[in-house]
């Protein structure tokens, strides 16, 4: 046997007893490729994702309000954190993971694409962008590489603050005015579909599934998360007392799900091309911060070497 | 649309024509590995890492990053490339002399079940 047989033999047999992969294990090419790929671009989303609640925290109607909010902004930015770190594992370098962002190359969530309108946003970015992700993120906690799931454990506890605190608010604005109410069935309604969007396209479309799943670094098929999503979250939008934008969304029971309606992916593909409302603001935000934030990097080194040569 | 995936936490995202090999390491702030004790009592654990222009930034980063909820009472940061590891490659011969010492187990000795408390 061939020494990389060898390796790539042992490598599947710890993903086969369900061990994980951890960092200097060797792993075949394509295996690193796909995890530094998908870590990257989840811290991508996690920092980009900073930006549409980022927007409110200074217009946040309390103090109580912006404490959270920031906190929460906060927790974004951890998480994109600790996955550049997963990454880096993978002999990945962060400076050069921003620049690919910043650039362009490498991508975010296009649920990030779509702009905070109304302080209602936040809330349902709460309960459902981050509902959304916690359905993602969950399995991932089992992912093949160890790192990652690591990271996705931290993540998905702070994550679920997220979400309560979001849905905490939309009940607040629910007890508030008619225009409250109507604010937060608009937010609802704009983000309902984008929402549905975020498990990716159909199971038929999703080609690299298969190869996933046996690196056991997706558990569950596009679909099945968003059907979980689904049936989640009608019960919720009911105690709530908002609905949702589908006349075919309805209780099926012989299936024992609910039935939903077709997804707009003509819309899903025009944002990822770069056409959604808010692609080149994301970007242009993401370097300004980047490109203004050079001068303390290096008066940080220059200040670190001054007090090394002193000692 | 067989490019896309919704591969990673947030979603979909595409797969195909994102470059993923690892590029050149640009000059940024150096590479700290942190160990949090959670409470007394307890080991530090490693939790990750963190780039920092300095040790002492290196601890109020680590604090920042990863104790945002009370997770620690004491922090650990050092510098990634201080770090001697074993190496992967050799793994099997490395651990070998314990792999065969048996004896070195309480399980490996019998004891009539009629004597107490051993």
């Amino acid at each position: 046997m061939t020494a990389v047989a060898s390796l790539e033999e042992h490598f599947e047999a710890t993903i086969e007893r369900d061990q994980r992969i951890e960092p200097r294990d060797w792993v075949p090419e394509g295996y690193r490729k796909t995890m530094i790929r998908q870590i990257a671009q989840h811290a991508h989303s996690e920092i980009i994702g900073m930006q549409p609640e980022g927007n409110w925290i200074t217009r946040a109607p309390s103090l109580r309000r912006k404490a959270i909010l920031l906190a929460k902004v906060q927790d974004e930015a951890g998480h994109g954190l600790y996955l550049y770190s997963a990454a880096a594992t993978l002999g990945a370098d962060r400076a050069d993971l921003t620049d690919k962002l910043i650039t362009g190359k490498q991508k975010y969530s296009s649920i990030f694409n779509y702009p905070t309108l109304t302080f209602a946003d936040v809330g349902v970015i709460g309960w459902l962008v981050d509902g959304a992700a916690i359905c993602n993120q969950v399995p991932l906690c089992r992912s093949s590489y160890g790192p990652y799931a690591r990271a996705m454990i931290r993540i998905c506890k702070e994550e679920s603050f997220h979400q309560r605190q979001g849905y905490e608010l939309l009940m607040t604005m629910m007890r508030g005015t008619q225009q409250q109410r109507e604010m937060v069935q608009e937010a609802v309604n704009r983000w309902w579909w984008p929402s549905l969007m975020m498990f990716g396209p159909p199971d038929a479309d999703s080609p690299n599934t298969a190869q996933s799943m046996a690196w056991k670094v997706k558990r569950h098929t596009n679909d099945e998360l968003r059907q979980r999503f689904v049936d989640m979250s009608v019960p919720q939008a009911a105690a709530l007392g908002v609905t949702f934008p589908d006349p075919d969304l309805k209780w099926n029971a012989s299936r024992e799900h609910y039935d939903f309606g077709p997804v707009d992916w003509d819309e899903f593909k025009n944002v990822l091309k770069g056409n959604g409302p808010c692609n080149a603001s994301r970007i242009a935000h993401r370097r300004r911060a980047h490109d203004e934030g050079a001068w303390v990097r290096e008066a940080a080194v220059a200040h670190a070497a001054k007090n090394e040569e002193r000692k | 649309m067989t490019d896309l995936t919704a591969e990673g936490g947030h979603g979909a995202v595409p797969l195909e024509g994102v470059p993923a090999a690892p590029g050149p390491v640009k000059h940024d702030w150096p590479l700290y590995e942190v160990f949090v004790r959670g409470k007394r009592g307890l080991n530090h654990v490693h939790v990750g890492s963190l780039h920092a222009a300095d040790d002492r930034m290196a601890l109020h980063h680590a604090r920042d990053l990863y104790t945002r909820r009370n997770e620690g009472v004491s922090i650990w940061v050092v510098r990634a490339s201080d770090i001697t590891a074993s190496s992967p490659d050799e793994k099997d011969p490395f651990f070998a002399p314990s792999g065969d010492k048996v004896y070195r187990h309480p399980t490996f000795y019998d004891i009539p079940e009629e004597v107490p408390h051993i």
